[in-house]
């Protein structure tokens, strides 16, 4: 089983000057996920097909350019539609083509419909691949292929990952929630002793690493503050062994869809609240700067 | 647009595409048809009885029960086969006989012969093929007939997780074991065997793949580390036997078979489910496709009898790595072409691998290798569960062939799903799960289960399942499948063999007004059995090719005797056999409605 991919950092984001880095920096995460995807696919045929990749992304693309037009009248920066069609492409397994179209404009579509103050709720692909899962289960599954089980995806995903997660200021979210992961099996392998190693198995999967380095750890739909975000990655391993226990195979896409619109929602009501009181008092720096990165424009 | 517009204007796209997937949803939940008996012949033109009891046929397949006690919390699924079923004639008395192993430690092999009145009776123990699942030798998974040594009566190779065993028959009055003379492998746990005749000297040879690795006893594990070693790349699976026909020295004794695997260029160590031989490549001698669980299928292009080239990822049968588990031939558009049917595993929400039909390119070119191109989905094959046995076979007699398949996993308490425990284990490390002690309990889990099976009927481009319409309605586990004229009527009737299910006898009923011939050979030159002979019939201007094959399917072996259905009022112009030897024999304008007993000219 594969968990998801989600969306660069800020690609919407208002640049800061200076340093070729910053120029870049919107695209590595675009860039890492294309290489993974070709290596992967090079090697463990992990892509239904190239055809139907293209799909997922030319109808991100389309729908984005559209939307964008409509709601700012402008071109709008294409990373964020690129890595939504590519995670469609990567998540989506079916022969038929339909899903693939289905899935791209749902989650495209949500970010522009299902927003609140500025922000949009969920991660888009989380979106879309949890709704088309929980109301179409007979048409499609997530990813399955699982790269060969061998070694060498696990160490280029977490390595590679964990690099630029680092980088982005991101990869506290994917630490803390690999450790709630990890501090939760006991209970989640209570009823499953002794094969309790199984409990564990999943941090070796490409698939639920995938889910850890890009999905939990999307800049659009996590919350704005370092310990809000760490609060966030305990509340999504805590749903999402709630529903372990309770024998649901997509845990992990539901309880990102379940806590990440919840926990958006009351930040969004804390702010709003804070800024009513002291609407020109300046808020903590730390949360001016990533909600700008965070909320932009729809992107 | 209006800002205070654009809000909604996004709400309302956004549920617009909502509401295209209930619509949708909608779509893809619309219930099977059933019909009554009439309305199902009227409709479709056959329909499908369940006689199995009526018959005299009390079989209930039974799994191991006493492997390792470090296997005891996944034991459904790692004694999830066993179920296996093939026909033969095997006392030459006109009638199809049904062969149906155990795997119960302690159980019994049956062999149903034929009493010519729509009743059968058991005599596997009076002719000494019944007791083969005695502790320490091992279990039935399957068995074949052959006629290895050319004296008219089919021979039967039992393969086993465990010692395989060949029996000679003697004039269809009983068995005589030849293992010790036929020098097979000591233990081997077997997925699957077959007969084929690769060299092409006459003499029908054995292939045998491997499903475990054969140093492994299920019942005294050395190391729990037995599972694959991927999921989708495994490479620890059982070694692969091709064994060549040593024919007979001046005295006439049997000289038994002799191991060429290596020799031959097949190496592979893939988890093995099914095998099947037939001249894909117009080459006149056998290439060998393999199902390959937990990997990818492979297609062995046979280089005139000097050895075998591997060539599943060159010609896009083997692109992929699926969950392998039958293999059969077919000539779905009637244009003398035989597509490949694979079958693997299809589950709402948790894997769509879905079933091959792998479709050779029209126009060959003969500077690259034959190209396949996968058509299930557009034909409408491909959702087939979690699928086991296929067979192509012309059920309505209209002149096309239709499939039928079967699927089940493991089917126990409906109330709780092992999928779940499965997608822990399936994503992890080899390391992870190549250990048996990683997987979690199944505790009475269901996988798969009580899945109806599919029964397609070949419209012509299009494939319909009509599987409850027309009377196939039972939801055992299954496993093997045969297609086979039991009662001589010019049918197709089912059997199917269930693991820990009974096994079932579909009897079929076709409208009269649907036209038929049959044939049945016997090689001279070439084998005695026949195996690898082609017929192609020509009438009302197309062309249906069928092989006799000696396995085919998962665990399993149709009649011997090849079956035409050809529509209403039809002008049958010829019918073209070429044997094994390379000869051809020509039937001009043969009768309809008979059976047509062919010898190959000397």
């Amino acid at each position: 089983m594969i968990y998801g991919l989600s969306h660069p950092p800020g690609p919407g984001a208002t640049p800061k000057p200076g340093g070729w880095f910053l120029k870049v920096k919107p695209f590595l995460a675009p860039m890492l996920i294309t290489i993974i995807l070709l290596v992967g696919d090079l090697q463990y045929r992990i892509l239904q097909s190239y055809w139907y990749t293209a799909l997922a992304i030319g109808t991100s693309v389309a729908l984005e350019i559209v939307l964008s037009y409509i709601a700012v009248g402008r071109f709008p920066h294409l990373a964020s539609a690129y890595i939504t069609g590519i995670s469609v492409g990567i998540l989506v397994q079916t022969p038929d083509w339909f899903p693939f179209v289905l899935c791209s404009m749902l989650s495209i579509s949500s970010k522009y419909a299902l927003r609140v103050k500025g922000r949009h709720l969920w991660n888009p692909s989380n979106l879309g691949v949890s709704v088309l899962l929980f109301l179409v289960p007979s048409a499609f599954a997530p990813l399955s292929d699982q790269w060969g089980n061998h070694p060498a995806p696990t160490i280029i995903i977490l390595g590679l990952g964990s690099v630029i997660l680092f980088t982005l200021g991101r990869l506290h979210i994917s630490l803390v929630f690999a450790a709630t992961f990890i501090a939760l099996a006991p209970l989640r392998g209570a009823s499953t002793y002794p094969q309790w190693m199984g409990e564990l198995a999943l941090l070796t999967s490409p698939s639920y690493e995938l889910f850890m380095i890009f999905m939990v750890t999307d800049p659009k739909t996590t919350t704005l503050t370092w310990r809000r975000q760490c609060a966030v990655a305990v509340l999504v391993g805590v749903v999402d062994t709630l529903l372990r226990l309770n024998r649901e195979t997509h845990a992990p896409y539901y309880a990102l869809f379940i806590v990440a619109p919840v926990t958006n929602l009351i930040e969004i009501w804390w702010l709003s609240r804070q800024n009513a009181r002291a609407p020109l008092a300046s808020a903590d720096t730390t949360s001016q700067s990533t909600r700008g990165e965070a909320a932009g424009v729809v992107n | 647009m209006n800002t205070k517009l654009k809000q909604p204007f996004f709400l309302l796209v956004f549920g617009c595409i909502l509401g295209t997937v209930f619509i949708w949803r909608g779509y893809l939940h619309t219930s099977a048809e059933t019909l009554d008996r009439e309305g199902a012949l009227k409709r479709y033109g056959f329909f499908m009885e369940e006689v199995a009891k009526k018959s005299g046929i009390d079989f209930v397949h039974e799994a191991p029960r006493q492997l390792d006690n470090r296997l005891e919390h996944i034991m459904p699924i790692i004694t999830s086969m066993g179920a296996a079923v093939s026909i033969a004639d095997f006392d030459r008395d006109g009638w199809a006989d049904i062969y149906v192993v155990n795997s119960g430690e302690g159980s019994k092999n049956r062999l149903y012969r034929n009493k010519h009145d729509g009743t059968f009776e058991e005599v596997a123990e009076k002719l000494g093929v019944a007791d083969l699942n005695q502790p320490g030798d091992g279990c039935s998974m399957g068995a074949v007939w052959g006629d290895y040594d050319n004296d008219g009566y089919e021979d039967l190779f039992v393969y086993r997780w465990g010692k395989p065993e060949l029996f000679h028959n003697d004039k269809g009055k009983g068995f005589t074991r030849v293992t010790d003379t036929a020098k097979l492998p000591a233990w081997i746990n077997a997925g699957t065997a077959i007969w084929l005749d690769f060299d092409g000297d006459g003499l029908l040879d054995l292939f045998i793949a491997g499903y475990w690795g054969e140093g492994i006893d299920l019942w005294n594990l050395k190391t729990t580390k037995i599972m694959p070693d991927s999921f989708h790349y495994a490479k620890n699976g059982g070694r692969k036997y091709l064994l060549r026909n040593r024919g007979f020295d001046k005295r006439g004794a049997w000289l038994g078979l002799e191991d060429v695997t290596e020799k031959m260029g097949i190496t592979t160590r893939g988890w093995t489910l099914a095998a099947a031989a037939t001249d894909l490549r117009g080459t006149g001698k056998p290439d060998l496709v393999l199902a390959v669980d937990y990997g990818v299928a492979e297609f062995y292009a046979n280089q005139d009898g000097k050895g075998f080239v591997e060539m599943g990822q060159a010609n896009g049968i083997g692109e992929k790595s699926k969950s392998g588990m039958n293999v059969s031939f077919g000539d779905v558009y009637n244009d003398g072409r035989l597509a490949i049917y694979i079958s693997n595993i299809t589950e709402p929400g948790q894997l769509q691998q879905r079933n091959n039909l792998w479709i050779p390119e029209r126009k060959r070119d003969n500077s690259r290798p034959l190209r396949y191109q996968n058509l299930a989905d557009s034909l409408g094959v491909a959702k087939g569960g979690w699928s086991w046995g296929a067979q192509f076979g012309d059920l309505n007699n209209d002149g096309r062939l239709d499939l039928f398949l079967t699927n089940g996993y493991i089917s126990a308490d409906k109330n709780r799903d092992y999928w779940f425990d499965y997608s822990y284990i399936a994503g992890a490390s080899g390391t992870i799960i190549s250990d048996a002690n990683n997987w979690r309990a199944m505790k009475g889990s269901s996988l798969s289960g009580f899945q109806q099976h599919c029964l397609w009927l070949n419209r012509g481009g299009k494939f319909d399942d009509v599987a409850q319409a027309v009377g196939v309605t039972d939801t055992f586990d299954g496993r093997a499948v045969c297609l086979v004229d039991l009662w001589n009527r010019g049918v197709l009737d089912i059997v199917q063999a269930s693991q820990k299910g009974p096994l079932l006898v579909y009897k079929n009923t076709v409208v009269p007004e649907n036209a038929w011939v049959q044939f049945e050979l016997e090689g001279t030159k070439s084998n005695r059995s026949a195996i690898g002979a082609q017929i192609k019939l020509y009438w009302n201007d197309q062309v249906q090719v069928q092989e006799i094959a000696g396995g085919n399917g998962f665990s399993s072996q149709n009649h011997r005797r090849i079956h035409f259905g050809l529509g209403k009022n039809p002008r049958v112009d010829r019918a073209e056999i070429r044997w094994p030897s390379g000869q051809t024999q020509v039937i001009p304008s043969p009768q309809v409605g008979v059976l047509h007993q062919v010898k190959e000219a000397k």
